[in-house]
């Protein structure tokens, strides 16, 4: 077996033991991102160049990635504790700020932006001694589920087949760690964007709870939505790095003051005596279709819904208690929801990108006014422009009342749904996706079939709650299919037992 | 309900963002939201107890989930120079940006 077909868990059980050296590591998934990745997502690249390749990379930073092998092999030498993640490769959704390195939001606003401090999240995984290899690509400032509104292009692809998109907006994390380039990537899930990638790239993807993770040093979208999470090839890689991740920061008043418990351990514990939910609520998609006017309630594939029964039973064999037919009606309701209050917090976070303090200026401007219209029009995409207007279309004096208030109330209704299920069950069990992945081009165009196919996740992110995609398989085109479950407040611990026992059920 | 962003109303909300559109982009964006707001348009139905409250955030705040309110105090940035790096243009440790159009307020 190669190095860089390693788990995290035994690259840093064999770095701290002295078998294999963290630079020995690192050379390998160097030599394997130069062998798969091809060209990084460039501003005005070639969206078909290289069609065989993942492109998951914006930049890579190999020769910081060699310096801090090296610190990790000079304290093993040395005899002192490298940390749990000693010499374990990892990617960074270049979403989050990365001291002296370029940081974009897969945005020409952003290109040149080299940031001036690192995220909490990534100064902890580098602390306990992992290795970045560097920025991997997403959705312009997270907007989109398929990667494709990156403008560095081309994007990423999905391993599985390259025809295929990832996902989204985390798709570079999901396709790095998919196709052996790291074990571990850091993504961020504003409406299921780690969670979809995962299942869609066939790893495994967890949103913690809001608020278990800092996000100082995250580039914001929806900042009462935004979760940092762990994106891995096993389950326990994930609560390997939610571990050293997780806990409260100072420099961010939305992290949660709670402890953290030991996540590797609470896994262990199994399934026996868990209650287990089923809803038929996420069974099915209710959908606009932008040619009909229409809205369209469709069944999900019968693939997927197999998947899901399949898992039922195999934690129920293993001692899960499954509940069957809880109630979730306001499940539909959660990309309207999002619809509004993503586009009012994004709209918001979007206009401190004036031009002025930071990233892209429009040269030849005669006026403040006329530089602020030119340099937003010219360096953002079609996304954040649609984000930005949707935004302060619903969040008008006039319209406020009836879209932005009542969008929040909704947002209560979704979280009352899942309090009221938690009364009766520990966890939901549900499709992570309405459908596998979906070809490139395919979709791209049309922002709201696109944002669908988040439906069965952003209601997590409404909630708050945490939620884990884990791979389950394959459909006949031999692309991956995922299951997710939901857990309440901060029992991460609880997403992980039933996530390992359904590995080892496999 | 039919609501549309009609092209005036587009034409204002752009100028409001401090965006400057193509003719293709404008049309192109105007008729996307048009397709969101009809999506949006779902939330009008559903029957919303008055009681029913806002909520800003899914996860509750607590004391013992969430940290005591910082103070409110200015704090100098350890390496202001850093900052400014970034910055398009500069001069003399301050931000240079063209000229504010004046406008008498009646």
């Amino acid at each position: 077996m190669e190095l860089f077909e390693l788990s995290a868990l035994e690259i840093a059980r064999r770095v701290r033991a002295g078998e294999i050296s963290a630079r020995a590591t690192l050379d390998s998934h160097l030599e394997r991102i130069a062998r798969v990745d091809g060209r990084p997502g460039a501003i005005g690249g070639d969206p078909q160049a290289e069609p065989d390749k993942i492109h998951a990379f914006i930049t890579l930073t190999a020769d910081r990635a060699r310096a801090q092998a090296a610190a990790v092999d000079e304290k093993i030498a040395a005899g002192q504790d490298p940390g749990p993640l000693a010499g374990v490769p990892l990617t960074v959704k270049d979403i989050f700020a990365v001291e002296n390195t370029p940081s974009t939001a897969a945005s020409k606003i952003l290109a040149n932006y080299i940031a001036p401090y690192t995220a909490t999240a990534v100064e902890r995984l580098e602390a306990a001694g992992a290795i970045t290899l560097g920025k991997v690509n997403l959705d312009e400032f997270t907007f989109g589920s398929s990667n494709e509104s990156s403008a560095f292009q081309p994007s990423p692809r999905n391993p599985r087949n390259t025809a295929y998109v990832p996902g989204g907006s985390s798709g570079g994390s999901a396709a790095a760690v998919a196709a052996l380039e790291s074990p571990l990537s850091l993504g961020t899930d504003t409406a299921g964007s780690i969670r979809q990638p995962a299942a869609y790239c066939g790893v495994v993807g967890m949103k913690p709870t809001y608020g278990r993770v800092s996000r100082y040093g995250l580039i914001a979208f929806g900042s009462s939505l935004d979760c940092p999470g762990p994106l891995a090839r096993t389950v326990s890689d994930a609560a390997l790095m939610l571990q050293v991740m997780a806990g409260p920061d100072p420099r961010d008043a939305t992290a949660a003051t709670l402890p953290v418990p030991d996540y590797l351990a609470e896994m262990e514990k199994d399934v026996r005596g868990l209650k287990i939910g089923l809803s038929p609520d996420y069974f099915r998609i209710t959908y606009f279709d932008a040619n009909t006017g229409e809205l369209v309630e469709r069944s999900l594939p019968p693939e997927i819904k197999a998947a899901v029964s399949d898992a039922a039973q195999r934690l129920a064999l293993r001692g899960a208690e499954i509940v069957e037919n809880i109630s979730m009606p306001h499940t539909q309701y959660g990309i309207p929801a999002y619809f509004v209050i993503s586009r009012v917090e994004a709209a918001s976070n979007l206009h401190r990108y004036d031009g002025v303090k930071y990233g892209y200026r429009a040269s030849g401007a005669s006026d403040l006014r006329e530089m602020y219209r030119k340099s937003r029009g010219e360096a953002f995409g079609l996304q954040p422009k649609l984000r930005i207007l949707m935004g302060m279309y619903v969040s008008a004096a006039q319209y406020s009342e009836q879209y932005y208030n009542r969008a929040l109330k909704v947002r209560s209704l979704i979280r009352r749904d899942f309090d009221q299920a938690f009364e009766k069950v520990d966890l939901l069990l549900t499709p992570s996706t309405p459908d596998v992945a979906f070809t490139i081009g395919g979709v791209y165009g049309d922002s709201v079939l696109m944002q669908y196919a988040d439906q069965l996740l952003v209601t997590g992110n409404h909630a708050g709650i945490p939620g884990m995609s884990i791979p389950a398989g394959e459909n006949a085109q031999g692309l991956p299919i995922g299951i997710h479950f939901f857990a309440p407040d901060y029992r991460e611990d609880l997403l992980f037992r039933a996530g390992r026992a359904y590995e080892l059920a496999g | 309900m039919n609501e549309e962003i009609t092209p005036e109303a587009f034409a204002h909300l752009v100028d409001l963002a401090a965006l400057e559109l193509s003719a293709q982009e404008s049309e192109t964006l105007r008729q996307q939201l048009n397709n969101q707001l009809k999506s949006v348009h779902e939330l009008l139905v559903i029957p919303l107890p008055e009681e029913t409250p806002i909520a800003s955030r899914g996860v509750e705040y607590t004391s013992t989930s969430s940290p005591a309110p910082r103070p409110d105090t200015a704090q100098s940035h350890p390496a202001p120079g850093r900052l400014l790096q970034g910055a398009p243009e500069v001069a003399e440790g301050y931000l240079v940006v063209p000229e504010t159009p004046h406008q008498d307020l009646k």
